[in-house]
């Protein structure tokens, strides 16, 4: 019993501790935003690497959702008599939760990973103390770059994934299985409201911003080892999809 | 150079289809245009009530869409929703004194305007009124209908007997 509380205690403390490193950084983080912005070609490569290379796997798993979502959605809403209404529920289904979750789970899996795993490789092969040694902040030269980076891909990733899922649905609801194109556009403009646009949008920068500190929390403080390295990368995907589905909770019990 | 010259390139386009995304979502809500490609003439219809009926909704005659609404107005004077009805040019020999009514299609579906046939020899002009029109039937009022309806059937069943005593 004494042991159990020990260890609950213990990981307890190691919870805390964690959390304090990971908000001390995330000011570290802010504080050097201005001095990253400066330097642009640096945010843009990074852009590319979250952003422009995520763009497949992105809009592949959009078009499937999309799909499986029209698929559902008729066969249960052809109980009502309703399937016109398809275009509706899947709009806002994808715009408030499924298309900034899942975007976001994957946004972990393809450039979380990437970027806990480069910091954690730059980190045991001694490249971030090289960059102490030479005067060179490697906040400011490495992490505040690949942090922003993710935080401008995210939202647009999400815009992108949502619209992509809209044409399966649309493309398995309306050329497959015939619901009535001007009816489908219709009920999902009468019910969308720019709000909800606008709540699909905030999550995603926000998701956008905790993926991307955890990624570069994890591999900037990797320990450097090849096993330290592999850790960091599944603990980014973890603590990522965790963080992003209790965000969400919150985000939505906010916004609602 | 040549390398940073692709990123720059694939980031831009990266961008470009993200805004796009973003563009598409956002007026996909407002961009209420919803013009049939072919040539087409309005008619106008006024209704007492419309129901849950939406701008894009389709015109229907005997099931067949022949058209679409295109706009929802309201009339401050006749106290009345004033409804734009765009028909295809195709569907040109519509009897002037055909009927329109706001019907329902399913259940729990969307509304649509269906149009009846008259029997005039006119036929409609682009810009024309629709005179004979159905209102939507709004579900409340005829269950309050029903219900009042029910009670005062009890009421007087209960008033009866002691008449008699």
């Amino acid at each position: 019993m004494r042991a159990l509380f020990g260890d609950l205690a213990s990981s307890l403390v190691v919870f805390l501790e964690r959390l304090g490193a990971m908000t001390r950084f995330a000011g570290q983080v802010v504080a050097q935003l201005p001095a990253a912005l400066l330097r642009p070609r640096l945010v843009v490569e990074q852009v590319y690497n979250t952003g422009a290379l995520s763009l497949v796997i992105i809009m592949t798993c959009g078009l499937f959702v999309g799909m499986v979502l029209g698929l559902q959605g008729y066969e249960l809403l052809q109980r009502f008599g309703s399937e016109e209404s398809l275009g509706m529920g899947a709009a806002l289904s994808l715009l408030k939760e499924l298309g900034p979750v899942v975007t976001a789970l994957l946004f972990a899996g393809r450039a979380g990973t990437a970027l806990a795993s480069e910091l954690g490789l730059m980190r045991a092969t001694d490249q971030l103390s090289a960059m102490e040694v030479m005067a060179v902040d490697p906040m400011r030269r490495v992490v505040v770059p690949r942090f922003l980076g993710g935080v401008i891909a995210m939202p647009l990733l999400t815009a992108v994934f949502i619209a992509v899922a809209l044409y399966g649905v649309q493309l398995v609801g309306v050329q497959f299985l015939g619901v009535d194109q001007g009816q489908f556009w219709s009920q999902m403009r009468g019910a969308v409201e720019f709000e909800d646009v606008r709540e699909g949008l905030v999550k995603g920068l926000t998701f956008g911003v905790a993926c991307s500190l955890i990624a570069v929390f994890e591999g900037y403080n990797a320990q450097p080892t090849a096993e330290g390295v592999g850790r960091a990368t599944t603990r980014t995907v973890v603590i990522s999809a965790v963080v992003t589905l209790v965000l969400d909770y919150i985000l939505t019990a906010i916004m609602l | 150079m040549r390398q940073s010259r692709t990123i720059d390139i694939s980031t831009g386009l990266f961008v470009l289809l993200g805004m796009t995304a973003i563009l598409f979502l956002v007026t996909q809500i407002t961009n209420r245009e919803f013009s049939l490609r072919t040539d087409s003439y309005r008619l106008q219809a006024q209704f007492g009530n419309i129901g849950g009926l939406k701008a894009g909704a389709p015109v229907s005659m005997a099931g067949v869409t022949i058209g679409r609404v295109e706009s929802i107005g309201y009339d401050m004077d006749l106290f009345k929703a004033v409804v734009t009805l765009r028909i295809d040019q195709r569907y040109d020999r519509i009897p002037n004194d055909s009927d329109a009514g706001i019907l329902t299609a399913g259940l729990l579906g969307g509304q649509y305007v269906g149009i009846t046939p008259g029997g005039s020899e006119e036929t409609f002009k682009d810009g024309d009124r629709v005179e004979f029109v159905q209102d939507a039937i709004v579900l409340e009022n005829l269950i309050s209908k029903y219900l009042f309806s029910q009670a005062r059937e009890q009421a007087s069943g209960e008033a009866a007997p002691a008449t008699q005593e």
